[in-house]
C-alpha cells in the first residue's frame, strides 16, 4: 500500500485545506521563517510519507520522552499519528520482548539510510556495557546496529549529547555520549538537542524542521541547532534590566526575590548557558526557571554537574565543556565573557551599594 | 528444582517452558521478565530483573547537600520532582530546618500534581494497551460509542457520535497507511483482549484526550518550579517568592495571576479525573470482571510511610496514613520507623552487588553497594543472556524488606492502609467504586479483601488516588490563599543556608508518597558535604529479586498462577507488571560505601 502523506492524513481526519495552510503558516512563524515559507512547508507536507523514527533509550531517566509528550505546537498526538512513524520507543510502544526487537531489524533493512535514529540516554562502557541491558544484550549493541543505517541521529537531551548526570564525576559506569561512542569515523549527521530535558517545543520543532525542509538544521560548532542554541539565556532574560541596573537577589525570598531581581548572585548560570528557555520558555510558554525564582542550573551545557554548586556564582569561568574537539576560540570567548560578567556584577553591586548610601 | 515453596508461601515450579520478555516496554527504564508456564500455559514461576544501573549516590558523595535535589531529581523524569522533594526533606531533617507554611503547601501541590499526571499517563499511555485494542476500535459504531460514553460518564462533554467518528476515521487512516508506529507488532488478534469495539474506541479517544490533558496539569509545576519535567526545588523552602500587591508584583514568581492560573489547572484536573479517568477504569475493569489475577503479596503484606499531613510534621494528621500490614492481618497496622536499623533493610543475595555477609540486610544509613555482575549459571554468555539463574544473582535491583518481610508499596498499599485505618474519604471512594463496578459488571462482590488485591484493584487504587490528590490539591490552594491573606508571604527559611551554621555531622531522612509507592532518601552530612546518600524507592520494593530468607517480591508473586492465552505474546505479563507502573531508573541507581572510590570498580 502506498504510504500516506502528512497532508492526506490531515485531510482525512476532517481538516480543511484552509486549516492545513493556516497550520503551515503557524509552523513557519514558530520556526522564525517568513510567510513565503508557508507554501514550502505545505508542499512538503503534501508530498512526503511519514518518516520512520527509531527512538532508543540507554542510561537515562526518560525526562526527554516526558518532555516530548508535553509539546503543544505541534501536539504530540499529531506528531506521532501524522508526521512521523514512531516505530520504536520503549516508553510508548505496544509490543514488548522479541516482537519489539523485531521492529528494529525490519526498519533497519526496509528503510536503510532513510530512518531517523533518536537516542535518549547514553551507553555505559564498563562491565562490557552490561550496566544497561536490552534483550539480554548490552545497549551498545542496539545503538551500534541502528546507527549503522540511520539517515541522521538526534541526540536528545544532555545524556545523549554530553553524558549528563550518570557521567558526572566519577562516572562509575563510564557512560559516554552518543557521538563519542560512535567515534569520529561515523559519517551521518548527529544533531545534539541538549537540556535536562530539552524544551518540548524545541524537540518537536527540530523534527518538524527536518521533515519540512528535508535537511538537518544548521548546527553550531558543538553540533547543536543554531536556531535554538545560539543565544545565552541571559541575552533575552526578562530580568536582564535588573542585572544591568545592579539589582540582585542576595538570598532566596528576600525583597529582591519578591521583586523579580536578577538571580546571578544566587547562582544563576543564565549568562553562560546556551538554550531557548528565556525566549520560548517552558510548557507552552507558561514560565521558565528564572521566572519561577530559581537560577538557571545550566542543564544544557556540557559537564554542568561538575561546575561547582548551583548556588555559586563563580562557576561560569569554566563554563564550557571539556570536549577534546570543542572549538577553542569559542571556549576562550566564553571565558572572557564569563570574566566580564563577573566583573560587571561586582561593579554594579558596588554602584547599587553606593546609590543606597546616597539615599 | 521442580516445586518449591517460598518463605512467604508461594509455590514455584520452574520445570515448564521458559518464556522471556526483554525488554518489558511501556515502563520507565529497562527491565526483563522470565516466567515458566505449565502445560496449560499457566505461570508457575516468575523472575523479574532490573537491567540498568547508573550509580547516582556515589556521584553525590562529597558534593554540597544543597545541590543534591537536582542530582537525584534525575533519578527519574517520569515521577519527576518526587526525588527532589525527598532530598530537600532529608537535608532539612538532618539540619533541623523548618520550612515556611507557604513552602509546605506549594510542595504539597507539586507532589499532588505529579501524582495526578503520573497516574493518568500511566493508565492511558503505559497501561491501557494491555486492555484496549485500537485496531478493534475500527469496528465500533460511533453512535453506540456515544451512548456508551454517556452511560459511563454523563458529565463528560466530548460524547457526540461525530466526535467519535472523527477519531475513528483518523485511526482508520493511520492503520491503513501501513505505518503502525507505536501500535506496530502489538498483540491485536490475541483473545486476551475482551472489550467490545465501542469500549475500545472510547478508550482510544481518551488516550488522545489524556495526551492533550497531561501537558496542562504539569503547568502547575511550571509556575512553582519553572518547568516540567524537572522543576526546581530549594533546601529551606521554595524559590518561588510571593508578591501580591507590592512594586513589581507582575515580574514576581507568584502573584494573583499566577495563583489563578494554578487554580484553573487544579479544576481541570478534578474534572478530568472524575469525568474521564476514574469512570474509564471502572468501566474497563467491569468488562474484565473475570480476570481477577495479579494480587501477589498485596493481600498479605503492604507498607507505606504515610503522607499528606494537614499539620506539617505531624504524622497523626496524615491524610494518607502509613504503617505496615503483614501476614494478611488487616486488623493490625504496625508502625513503621524509617530510622530504626532493624526495620528497613536491603539485601543483595540475588542482586548484582556484594556484601561482606549476604545473609544479612543493611539499613540505608549503613548501606554498601559494591557491584558484582555475576550471572551464576545463567544460560548464554556475559553479553548475551538467554535465561537468568534465579538461584544466583539476577538483577540490578536490591531487595528491601520491612522487618524481613517482602511488602508491596504503592497506591494499592496506601488504599488498603487507608481503608483499614478508617479514612472516611478513601472508604467512601472504595465503597462507591465497588458499587459502580458491581452495577456495570452484574456482580455482587462485597469483600474488598477479595477484590482489591488484584491487577485490577491496583489500577483502580491509582485512579482513586488521583481523584483524592486533585481534591486535596484544591484544599491546599485555598489554605495557601488564606495564609497569604493572613499576611504570611514567606516561602523560604534561609537561616541555615550557610554551611558554617551546620553541625559537624548530621543524619536525615526524607519520605515521600511517590506515585509508585513509598520513597525514602537517607543522607549523612559531614563537614558540610555529603558523606553517604541512599534512596530506597518504590520499584526497589516491588521489583525486588528474592532474598536470602526465601521470600519473593511483589512483581514475581503477582504473576504466579496467571493463565496466558499465548505464551509467546506476553499480554498478561505486561498487564500485571504494568499495574505496578515499573520505574527502573528509580530502582537501580543505588550504590555507595563510605570512602570507596567506585570509579575503580570496573570490569570484572
Amino acid at each position: 500500500m502506498a504510504i500516506e502523506t502528512f497532508y492526506e492524513v490531515m485531510r482525512r481526519q476532517g481538516i480543511t485545506r484552509r486549516s492545513f495552510l493556516k497550520y503551515c503558516s503557524l509552523t513557519a512563524a514558530a520556526l522564525g521563517l517568513g510567510p513565503a515559507y508557508a507554501n514550502k512547508i505545505a508542499h512538503a507536507m503534501e508530498t512526503k510519507p511519514r518518516i520512520p523514527v527509531i527512538w532508543l533509550h540507554g542510561l537515562e531517566c526518560t525526562c526527554c520522552s516526558e518532555s516530548f509528550i508535553r509539546s503543544a505546537h505541534p501536539l504530540v498526538k499529531d506528531v506521532v499519528l501524522s508526521m512521523i512513524s514512531l516505530d520504536y520507543n520503549d516508553l510508548l510502544m505496544a509490543s514488548a520482548g522479541h516482537q519489539a526487537e523485531a521492529i528494529l531489524e525490519e526498519v533497519k533493512e526496509k528503510y536503510k539510510g532513510n530512518y531517523i535514529l533518536a537516542v535518549e540516554g547514553n551507553p555505559p562502557l564498563n562491565e562490557d556495557g552490561m550496566y544497561c541491558i536490552v534483550g539480554g544484550k548490552p545497549f551498545t549493541h542496539q545503538l551500534e546496529m541502528m546507527a549503522e543505517d540511520a539517515k541522521a541521529i538526534i541526540s536528545w537531551g544532555s545524556c545523549a549529547a554530553w553524558g549528563c548526570v550518570q557521567a558526572a564525576k566519577p562516572n562509575p559506569t563510564q557512560a559516554v555520549p552518543v557521538h563519542k561512542f560512535l567515534g569520529s569515523g561515523y559519517d551521518k549527521p548527529i544533531i545534539k538537542v541538549p537540556g535536562c530535558p530539552p524544551i518540548a517545543e524545541v524537540m518537536t520543532a527540530v523534527i518538524t524542521y527536518m521533515l519540512t525542509f528535508d535537511r538537518v538544521p544548521e548546527l553550531d560548532n558543538q553540533g547543536r541547532p543554531k536556531m535554538f542554541y545560539s543565544q545565552r539565556i541571559h541575552d533575552k532574560c526578562y530580568r536582564r534590566p535588573h542585572f544591568d541596573a545592579g539589582q540582585f537577589v542576595e538570598k532566596f525570598d528576600d525583597e529582591g526575590a519578591r521583586k523579580g531581581y536578577c538571580l546571578y548572585k544566587v547562582g544563576c548560570k543564565g549568562p553562560t548557558s546556551y538554550n531557548a528557555c528565556s525566549t520560548i520558555r517552558w510548557n507552552e510558554g507558561v514560565s521558565f526557571p528564572i521566572q519561577a525564582g530559581h537560577g538557571c542550573i545550566g542543564c544544557s551545557e556540557d559537564g554542568f554537574w561538575d561546575k561547582d554548586s548551583f548556588y555559586s556564582r563563580d562557576a561560569e569561568l569554566n563554563a564550557f565543556g571539556i570536549e577534546a574537539n570543542a572549538d577553542k576560540i569559542g571556549k576562550t570567548a566564553a571565558g572572557v565573557v564569563g570574566a566580564a560578567i563577573a566583573a560587571h556584577a561586582a561593579a554594579s553591586a558596588i554602584k547599587a551599594a553606593a546609590k543606597k548610601g546616597d539615599e | 528444582m521442580a516445586v518449591t515453596k517460598t518463605a512467604n508461601n508461594f509455590e514455584l515450579d520452574n520445570s515448564g517452558r521458559r518464556v522471556v520478555v526483554d525488554p518489558v516496554t511501556r515502563i520507565e527504564g529497562h527491565m526483563r521478565c522470565e516466567v515458566n508456564v505449565d502445560e496449560n500455559n499457566v505461570i508457575r514461576n516468575a523472575v523479574s530483573t532490573g537491567t540498568m544501573w547508573r550509580g547516582l549516590e556515589v556521584i553525590l558523595k562529597g558534593r554540597d547537600p544543597r545541590d543534591a535535589w537536582a542530582f537525584v531529581e534525575r533519578i527519574c523524569g517520569v515521577c519527576t520532582g518526587c526525588h527532589a522533594l525527598a532530598s530537600v526533606c532529608a537535608v532539612e531533617d538532618a539540619l533541623g530546618i523548618e520550612i515556611p507554611y507557604n513552602a509546605f503547601l506549594i510542595r504539597e501541590m507539586m507532589a499532588r500534581t505529579l501524582q495526578i499526571h503520573d497516574h493518568i499517563v500511566h493508565f492511558y499511555h503505559l497501561h491501557a494497551l494491555d486492555w484496549v485494542n485500537p485496531i478493534n476500535a475500527l469496528k465500533a459504531d460511533p453512535v453506540a460509542t456515544s451512548e456508551l460514553q454517556k452511560a459511563v460518564s454523563p458529565r463528560h462533554a466530548k460524547s457526540s457520535p461525530g466526535y467519535f467518528k472523527d477519531i475513528q476515521t483518523r485511526i482508520k487512516k493511520f492503520v491503513e497507511s501501513g505505518q503502525l508506529g507505536i501500535f506496530k507488532n502489538g498483540y491485536w488478534d490475541n483473545p486476551a483482549y475482551k472489550l467490545p469495539p465501542e469500549a475500545d474506541l472510547m478508550a482510544v479517544t481518551h488516550y488522545l484526550e489524556a495526551l492533550d490533558f497531561q501537558k496542562e496539569v504539569v503547568k502547575i509545576h511550571t509556575v512553582f518550579g519553572g518547568r516540567n519535567p524537572h522543576p526546581n526545588y530549594l533546601v529551606g523552602g521554595m524559590p518561588c517568592a510571593i508578591n501580591m500587591d507590592d512594586d513589581m508584583s507582575a515580574g514576581a514568581p507568584l502573584n494573583m495571576e499566577r495563583l489563578n492560573f494554578v487554580l484553573a489547572r487544579i479544576q481541570e484536573a478534578q474534572e478530568f479525573v472524575k469525568n474521564v479517568y476514574l469512570p474509564d477504569v471502572i468501566a474497563i475493569a467491569s468488562l474484565y470482571k473475570d480476570w481477577m489475577y495479579g494480587g501477589g503479596i498485596a493481600g498479605q503484606a503492604v507498607m507505606d510511610y504515610g503522607a499528606y499531613p494537614l499539620a506539617p510534621g505531624d504524622k497523626s494528621t496524615d491524610q494518607l496514613p502509613g504503617g505496615a500490614i503483614i501476614n494478611g492481618n488487616w486488623n493490625e497496622v504496625h508502625p513503621v520507623d524509617p530510622r530504626d536499623p532493624e526495620q528497613i533493610q536491603e539485601f543483595v543475595a540475588h542482586s548484582w552487588y556484594s556484601y561482606p555477609d549476604e545473609t544479612k540486610g543493611l539499613h540505608p544509613w549503613d548501606g554498601i553497594t559494591d557491584p558484582n555482575f555475576d550471572l551464576g549459571n545463567a544460560k548464554g554468555t556475559k553479553t548475551h543472556i538467554e535465561a537468568v539463574d534465579e538461584n544466583a544473582k539476577y538483577s540490578w535491583i536490591k531487595s528491601p524488606r520491612w522487618r524481613g518481610h517482602a511488602v508491596e508499596v504503592g497506591p494499592l498499599a496506601r488504599y488498603i492502609l487507608g481503608y483499614v485505618q478508617g479514612v472516611e474519604y478513601m472508604k467512601e471512594q472504595l465503597d462507591s467504586s465497588l458499587a459502580r463496578f458491581n452495577q456495570l459488571a452484574g456482580t455482587d462482590i462485597t469483600d474488598l479483601k477479595k477484590f482489591l488485591p488484584s491487577t485490577i484493584g491496583r489500577t483502580l487504587a491509582r485512579a482513586l488516588e488521583a481523584e483524592h490528590c486533585a481534591d486535596m490539591m484544591h484544599d491546599d490552594w485555598q489554605r495557601l490563599i488564606k495564609n497569604i491573606k493572613n499576611g504570611d508571604l514567606a516561602t523560604a527559611n534561609m537561616d541555615k543556608w550557610d554551611p558554617s551554621t551546620w553541625p559537624k555531622e548530621a543524619k536525615g531522612v526524607g519520605l515521600v508518597a511517590a506515585p509508585r509507592g513509598s520513597l525514602g532518601h537517607w543522607i549523612v552530612i559531614k563537614d558540610g558535604k555529603i558523606e553517604n546518600y541512599q534512596a530506597v524507592v518504590p520499584t526497589t520494593w516491588n521489583g525486588s529479586p528474592r532474598d536470602p530468607m526465601g521470600n519473593i517480591g511483589a512483581y514475581e508473586a503477582s504473576l504466579l498462577n496467571t493463565p496466558m492465552e499465548r505464551p509467546d505474546e506476553p499480554v498478561e505479563i505486561l498487564r500485571t507488571l504494568h499495574s505496578f507502573d515499573p520505574c527502573l531508573a528509580c530502582s537501580t541507581h543505588v550504590m555507595s560505601e563510605d570512602g570507596e572510590d567506585l570509579a575503580k570498580v570496573t570490569v570484572r
